[in-house]
């Protein structure tokens, strides 16, 4: 199909145009030295005022990170990391003694407001009259490295549900971070992990007590605004004996030139009985048309269905960061516990995903299901990347992938690499995947019926991805479907 | 991943290291062929024996399954191999033995008989084919095919001519022939000219007990409009470790049909890569495997579409009984340009016990829009539900498995073209689950 010249001017702005999230918000922080060392270390410890078990910990996962390599082995391609060239914390500059929601700078209100992240509920609830049913979400807004705000913290303590920052459970909750912290990703599991155990600096615990099905989602937005600054955030979900959490995450960054590194850990763990939903949109800076700029997304995702009957349900909108390296797992340790991974993944410009998931099953009659669908554009490539394996002991385990590709332009790349292992005979695994561009014969047909070229390619990419869409949460199933129109703008020519 | 690799060479590395020094002189081939196996084996030793740490070798870890280097196979003691008819018992074939990795005229039949080919010892082959360069072919840079090009003792050296149809398959047939263990390192070189038609059979046979190494090499280059149907068959010894390349390369418009048949030694690689360079190819690459005891056997596939409108399919099925391990790792790469192609591949296998292992690797790494490219993998046990039906029929259990399982691995043999080699493995397949049972 011939390019109508308004599409090949869109085209050329598309990487720097659609990204609407990469203003800077000009604000006083207050940074770490420059370089990665044990000072720096120490100094994001005694920043967070932690106890002296946590500093060993991280200089432990430290002096580890030292021995360890990059891993080589994923489809991305990207410049060396100089490690020693970054800022591994930075605050804002606080007032002192901040105690409540409006003592938070203005500045940084505003720049949730403009995120579209409300984190005033007398705001949320005041004035307009409320839909009967609609879900409200208690946010923690975490501002380079450290939590600024947290919503509905009384109204969730009420239900028992701990949420606050990392920092403040270390404080308040040692008992329960020591158990939980690391059983699920090892402090030495990866690279990329490791680094994140010696300078993590903020993220979100969450742990929600037997038989509480939390009151509201839950959820975490992370924004980078300082330049050269990394940021290492840790999240901490526990569902204990019958309990039931659904947790959301978004992220963006400002524009900019030089590359920033994002090395997050998630961990989740679910008792006998409990379900967690963990839901991302993950829409960081992706770099300009020439690959220029964007964040290095190296993100260690796993949860740990650590009791029978337990469900971990991953779901994933990706559609920024220059490179995304980034695999959420299930250990399906219990009994008849089941994992799920609903992933899309897009990628334009010069974008590099390498994505997929682990499913592990360990315990009895355990299921699992993969869907994925990866949709490259532009000069992207896009990798799916995902092993499922069924232990000796992990009799009736039970598999469903299916992970499509959809291809439009012929200089992006899609690549598919599964790795199915099965150990016992009752183990029943189906895998099937796809690769192809949109039919012509769709486009066809939607034209004739009026549309324009690119509004027939988003209804199809819609269609095509609609699977994963379901399983969103409504307030962000809207938003993504919305991200994905952006995405892909301008691809088609 | 994160551990440093190591400097410290196994014993089977220094195994072949010191069999190199020692036998680098008395090796085949002067000039052009010692410096190149002089360079394969510096390249090998650079990295040593593939392990689970080379991503193509994750499954079959050579530094651990290949414990030492076993002495380079002589000509000593070598007896006429008695049972060569046997292999493909209902087919005339013309024979090429290649005993001890060395091509055996007096046992061989006289080739001459068709005068679409030309045929003789690798060596002497390659002197009087100038123009072929030996060594270049697709996944001459794999670990296992160095290793190969270094130590190769010969084989055969065929070429089919421009437009003939060779009637008889050509069956060369590698066996091992000793009482005490020894290695081998046959490489052969097919060049089938455009317009040929051949059917070629490959097989590999030893005795059981004795812990022979074979690391076999073929290079095949198909030409325009060409149809090759080449057939793999692996009846080793019970103990035996081979590891099998073939590295093919396939013309505009050539039919091709690769087919590889597993049922023998302890551990085996078949590993293919093709590279299809012209355009309109149809190619189909399959197999199957029935293994028992603690066999491991690894098929995998490297395959370059490199030309647009290319079909490629793929089906492999392999049975697990005991402790078996099947491991299937195939990849289709669709190179830029390559456009309307048309790849699928199937891969499924059948565990019997619940000892048994597979893993499977479907891969595609694709760099063209314009494509219909999928990969299925299932594993799974037998349906019970299929086998209650046969046995409310009245059929016995083992029979009724018997049955579902034949319907299983028939459906790979199907694809055989030649219907005598078909039949002959279909039989064959008969023969182990008759033993199973």
């Amino acid at each position: 199909m011939p390019a109508v010249q308004e599409t090949v001017d869109r085209v050329r702005q598309i990487d720097v145009d659609q990204y609407k999230y990469g203003f800077v918000t000009d604000i006083e922080s207050e940074k770490a030295p420059i370089g990665l060392s044990e000072d720096t270390v120490r100094y994001i410890s005694a920043k967070k005022n932690e106890p002296a078990w946590m500093l060993e910990w991280r200089l432990e996962a430290f002096r580890r990170w030292l021995t360890m390599r990059e891993p080589t082995w994923a489809r991305v391609d990207y410049p060396k990391i100089d490690y020693q060239n970054a800022y591994y914390y930075s605050a804002p500059k606080k007032k002192p003694q901040l105690s409540s929601l409006d003592e938070v700078d203005p500045q940084i209100l505003e720049t949730y407001k403009k995120l579209g992240i409300p984190l005033r509920e007398q705001e949320m609830l005041a004035g307009v009259v409320r839909p009967e049913g609609e879900r409200r979400v208690a946010v923690d807004a975490v501002f380079d490295s450290v939590s600024v705000a947290t919503t509905f913290k009384e109204e969730l303590k009420r239900a028992g549900v701990i949420f606050m920052p990392m920092s403040e459970a270390i404080q308040e909750h040692p008992d329960l971070v020591k158990k939980y912290l690391c059983s699920v990703v090892p402090v030495n599991d990866n690279y990329f992990a490791t680094l994140n155990s010696a300078v993590f600096s903020d993220g979100s615990f969450v742990y929600i007590p037997p038989g509480v099905r939390c009151p509201m989602e839950l959820s975490t937005y992370f924004r980078i605004n300082e330049a050269n600054t990394g940021q290492f955030e840790r999240t901490l979900i526990i569902a204990d004996k019958g309990a039931y959490v659904s947790y959301l995450e978004g992220c963006t960054a400002p524009m900019r030139d030089e590359n920033q590194l994002h090395a997050a850990v998630v961990e989740l763990v679910t008792h006998d009985d409990a379900e967690i939903k963990y839901s991302t949109v993950q829409n960081w800076y992706p770099g300009d048309a020439d690959g220029k700029g964007g964040i290095f997304n190296f993100v260690t995702k796993r949860g740990d269905c650590r009791g029978k009957n337990s469900k971990i349900s991953w779901t994933q909108v990706e559609t920024g960061s220059a490179i995304t390296w980034k695999y959420p797992s299930c250990i399906l340790r219990g009994d008849n516990s089941r994992g799920e991974f609903y992933s899309i993944a897009i990628s334009n410009g010069r974008q590099q995903v390498d994505s997929g998931t682990k499913m592990i099953h360990l315990g009895k009659n355990t299921t699992s299901r993969i869907i994925s669908k990866g949709i490259s554009a532009g000069k992207s490539n896009n990798t799916y990347r995902g092993l499922v394996t069924a232990h000796r002991k992990a009799t009736n385990a039970r598999n469903f992938t299916n992970c499509d590709s959809l291809l439009i332009g012929d200089q992006c790349g899609a690549h598919t690499v599964p790795y199915i292992e099965a150990k016992n005979s009752s183990a029943v695994f189906e895998h099937e995947a796809s690769t192809s561009k949109i039919s012509e014969d769709m486009l066809f047909y939607c034209r004739q019926r009026g549309m324009s070229a690119e509004e027939a390619t988003a209804l199809v990419v819609n269609g095509f991805v609609k699977d994963v869409l379901q399983q969103l949460p409504m307030e962000f199933a809207v938003e993504a479907q919305k991200l994905i129109s952006i995405s892909l703008e301008g691809s088609v020519g | 991943m994160n551990a440093d690799i190591r400097a410290i060479k196994t014993a089977a590395e220094q195994g072949l290291a010191t069999s190199f020094a020692g036998a680098r002189g008395a090796l085949p081939g002067k000039g052009a062929v010692a410096s190149l196996r002089d360079d394969a084996f510096k390249r090998f030793e650079t990295q040593g024996l593939p392990n689970r740490r080379v991503e193509q070798w994750k499954y079959t870890d050579l530094r651990a399954l290949m414990r030492e280097a076993k002495p380079l196979a002589g000509l000593a003691d070598v007896r006429k191999p008695a049972d060569i008819a046997a292999i493909l018992s209902g087919v005339d074939a013309s024979l090429v033995t290649i005993v001890n990795g060395r091509y055996a005229p007096e046992w061989s039949d006289k080739n001459a008989a068709d005068p679409g080919i030309v045929l003789a010892e690798l060596f002497a082959w390659l002197a009087e084919n100038l123009d072929y360069k030996l060594g270049e072919m697709p996944g001459s840079d794999d670990q296992a095919s160095l290793l190969n090009t270094a130590f190769m003792s010969g084989g055969v050296g065929l070429r089919v001519m421009r437009g003939a149809t060779v009637a008889k398959p050509i069956h060369i047939a590698h066996v091992f022939s000793g009482d005490a263990a020894a290695a081998m390192y046959p490489r052969s070189v097919v060049v089938v000219e455009p317009g040929a038609h051949v059917t070629l059979v490959e097989s590999f046979s030893g005795p059981d007990g004795i812990d022979y190494q074979v690391n076999s090499a073929l290079e095949l280059s198909i030409g325009e409009g060409a149809r090759v149907d080449h057939i793999k068959i692996g009846y080793d010894g019970n103990a035996a470790l081979r590891i099998s390349t073939l590295g093919v390369t396939v013309g505009a418009k050539a039919t091709y049909k690769d087919f590889a048949y597993t049922t023998g030694g302890a551990v085996v690689r078949n590993q293919t890569f093709a590279r299809f360079a012209g355009e309109r190819i149809d190619a189909f690459i399959g197999g199957a495997s029935l293994l028992k005891n603690k066999q491991h056997v690894d098929n995998t596939l490297v395959i370059a579409h490199a030309a647009a409108n290319c079909d490629s399919r793929e089906l492999f099925k392999t049975v697990l009984d005991n402790q078996s391990h099947g491991v299937f790792q195939g990849k289709i790469i669709v190179e830029p340009h390559a456009q309307k192609t048309n790849a699928k591949m199937m891969t499924r296998s059948l565990l019997l016990s619940d000892e048994a292992e597979a893993s499977q690797k479907p891969e595609l790494e694709i760099f063209a829009d314009d494509v219909v490219c999928g990969h299925g993998a299932t594993a799974g046990a037998l349906d019970p539900g299929l086998k209650f039906y046969l046995m409310s029929r009245g059929i016995h259990e083992k029979e009724a498995e018997t049955l579902l399982i034949q319907a299983f691995i028939g459906e790979a043999i199907e694809e055989v073209a030649h219907e005598g080699i078909r039949d002959d493995l279909n039989l064959a397949a008969l023969r182990w689950l008759g033993a199973r049972a």
